[in-house]
């Protein structure tokens, strides 16, 4: 029983059973192994080609600095201003 | 025919509605259904009998599942945000920044613990704390969902910030101003019990399959039992917060008010329409009546509204053309007043250029007068603050009618459960096969009705949809959207056939993680 009686473990031990709870929890999985299949393609594709390829962010990618992106946005939020004072 | 304009911003709101409402499958199942599986292994627990235990199992196989597909898949609109929504991403980024935060640190040491705990822990760790696990992570999947819907909350009632026009962010003045917005509390609670009214009907589905086909009969009627107990005061829960809800929608978003409801001219003791058909032509201003049938119940909308029989509730011509002996301004007159925030907005920034201070602060002042109105400042005629009408009036009233129906089936199953005359009920058992369907009906309408009916706003009255999206071309958007459609479609249907082969396994000899 990994977690029963904690108290009489030193950390090694601990660190030790919770190594070996996830191991044989992992090894014990029927449909969850089809599952993690499914999340490690899934994040695949998302964080390595999606964001990537398709989603780069558009103001890191264009501008370095803070002062940079906020002149830019202030520029598209005012570029229709009729400057009239 | 409606035409369809296929620019880049509809491109990017397709896409973005598209994900959310495709990301809205999981989230309430797995808001609702977490909360079952802690119920039933509570009564495992209390009891020791090993059927319990089973059904326990069982829904946390199917709960397992549909974590498992729909995990990450939010993630997708922060990517849209970084892309097609750049403009917006700024200017918001100091007020979603710690929430969204939160909620990533919250849901990673959530999931690493508790989820292990509770898909690898039986007979590893003893029952009490497994069960303590299976709790804390339903309300620990409930808490995440707290912080999206606080920056949703921000979007439609945008409070505790200032804007910095040095650095075009608004600023966040008050976190708990933040956190306990009227509107995001009002979201929190009426999304989350619809989750569980969407997760107990869920169940009612599933179960009403093996009574049909008279399978694992004894799991079905335990599963019943529950789910209607939960299905029942989560609906009456999700009514009262609906009421406060509609509520805070009427005093902060007026405009969608009268949109959801068909409502053109204000009304004094206003009644609420129950059930009605538009008039497809109808424009604001034109005179038409709105509708071509309806029933109203009387009064009602002026209750809802602002907890007064014989209130007045601005419809959307007094919103729009104003409305003098009610106090209300005029779209044209908030536009004239928007367009010379945006202006002193552009003087301030070219005088800082110019490192004129005096005259930046002269600017500054200016706009600091006028800058509540700055969103209006994007519209072109006073017509573009108006929703579309017809799509947040319906899915609002399907979302009404479903809700007014699933206390009464919940209330139905619970009673010939309880008589033993629940398998003889050959009616009621294809209603409650199809109840998970028209769970997701109504919960996809909710959306639709708080998403549409804020438009044009991506923060209300501050930021149109329109000015928050990235000056990209509507080619780059459509690439990915077609993307996300082959990819969420896959998904989808790996999720389908993976549960429908788990149900058809059962609770017996089924696997269990």
């Amino acid at each position: 029983m990994v977690f029963k009686n904690l108290e009489n473990y030193n950390l090694i031990s601990v660190i030790d059973n919770i190594y070996t709870f996830y191991r044989d929890g992992f090894k014990g999985m029927i449909i969850g192994k089809k599952l993690w299949k499914i999340i490690l393609i899934k994040l695949f594709v998302m964080f390595v080609i999606l964001k990537l390829f398709f989603f780069p962010n558009f103001l890191n990618t264009k501008f370095e600095t803070d002062v940079e992106k906020s002149n830019y946005v202030l520029e598209q939020i005012t570029r229709n201003a009729a400057k009239s004072q | 025919m409606m035409d369809i304009d296929l620019s880049m911003v509809n491109w990017a709101r397709a896409q973005f509605a598209f994900t959310a409402m495709y990301h809205w499958i999981f989230v309430p199942l797995t808001l609702g259904l977490s909360f079952l599986c802690a119920f039933f292994e509570t009564i495992y627990v209390r009891t020791g009998d090993k059927e319990w235990r089973a059904i326990t199992k069982f829904w946390m196989t199917l709960f397992g599942i549909n974590f498992a597909i729909g995990v990450a898949t939010g993630i997708i609109l922060e990517f849209q945000f970084g892309t097609n929504w750049s403009n917006y991403s700024w200017i918001v980024g100091d007020i979603f920044g710690a929430p969204l935060a939160i909620e990533g640190i919250f849901a990673f040491f959530l999931e690493a613990t508790f989820f292990a705990v509770m898909f690898f822990g039986w007979n590893r760790v003893s029952k009490k704390f497994h069960l303590f696990s299976t709790w804390m992570v339903a309300i620990g999947s409930n808490l995440s969902a707290v912080w999206i819907l606080v920056a949703n909350g921000w979007m439609q009632n945008p409070v505790g910030m200032a804007f910095n026009p040095e650095t075009a962010r608004f600023e966040m003045q008050s976190f708990f101003d933040v956190v306990f917005n009227p509107v995001a509390v009002s979201k929190f609670v009426h999304t989350s019990s619809s989750g569980f009214l969407f997760g107990s009907l869920f169940v009612l589905t599933i179960s009403s399959w093996y009574l049909l086909r008279g399978k694992h009969l004894q799991m079905a009627k335990r599963s019943i039992i529950v789910a209607s107990v939960f299905g029942l005061l989560s609906s009456s829960f999700v009514a009262f917060t609906g009421d406060e809800s509609a509520y805070e929608v009427a005093q902060k978003q007026p405009m969608k008010l009268a949109a959801i409801e068909g409502l053109y001219k204000g009304e004094t003791k206003a009644g609420l329409v129950a059930a009605g058909i538009l008039r497809r032509d109808k424009q604001p201003g034109d005179g038409q009546d709105p509708f071509l049938i309806k029933i109203k119940i009387p009064f009602m909308l002026s209750l809802l509204a602002n907890r007064s029989f014989s209130s007045f509730v601005p419809g959307i011509d007094d919103l729009v053309y104003g409305n003098e002996e009610q106090n209300i301004e005029s779209t044209a007159s908030k536009i004239a007043k928007g367009k010379k925030a945006i202006n002193d907005l552009a003087l301030f920034k070219q005088a800082r250029k110019e490192n004129d201070n005096q005259k930046a602060e002269v600017f500054l002042s200016k706009f600091t007068k006028n800058q509540e109105y700055m969103g209006y400042g994007y519209l072109n005629k006073p017509e573009e603050a108006v929703p579309p009408v017809a799509i947040p009036y319906y899915a609002f009233h399907i979302m009404v009618a479903l809700g007014t129906l699933f206390p009464v089936l919940f209330a139905a199953f619970l009673f010939f459960s309880l008589k033993g005359s629940l398998t003889r009920q050959k009616w009621l058992l294809p209603i409650g096969l199809i109840s998970g369907l028209l769970g997701l009906i109504a919960q996809e309408s909710g959306w639709v009705v708080a998403e549409v009916g804020r438009q044009p706003w991506a923060i209300n009255g501050l930021l149109p949809v329109k000015v928050a999206t990235t000056n990209l071309t509507a080619t780059n958007v459509q690439i990915t959207f077609f993307m996300f459609f082959g990819l969420f479609t896959l998904l989808l249907a790996a999720e389908i056939t993976i549960m429908l082969k788990q149900i058809a396994i059962g609770p017996e000899g089924g696997p269990s993680k």
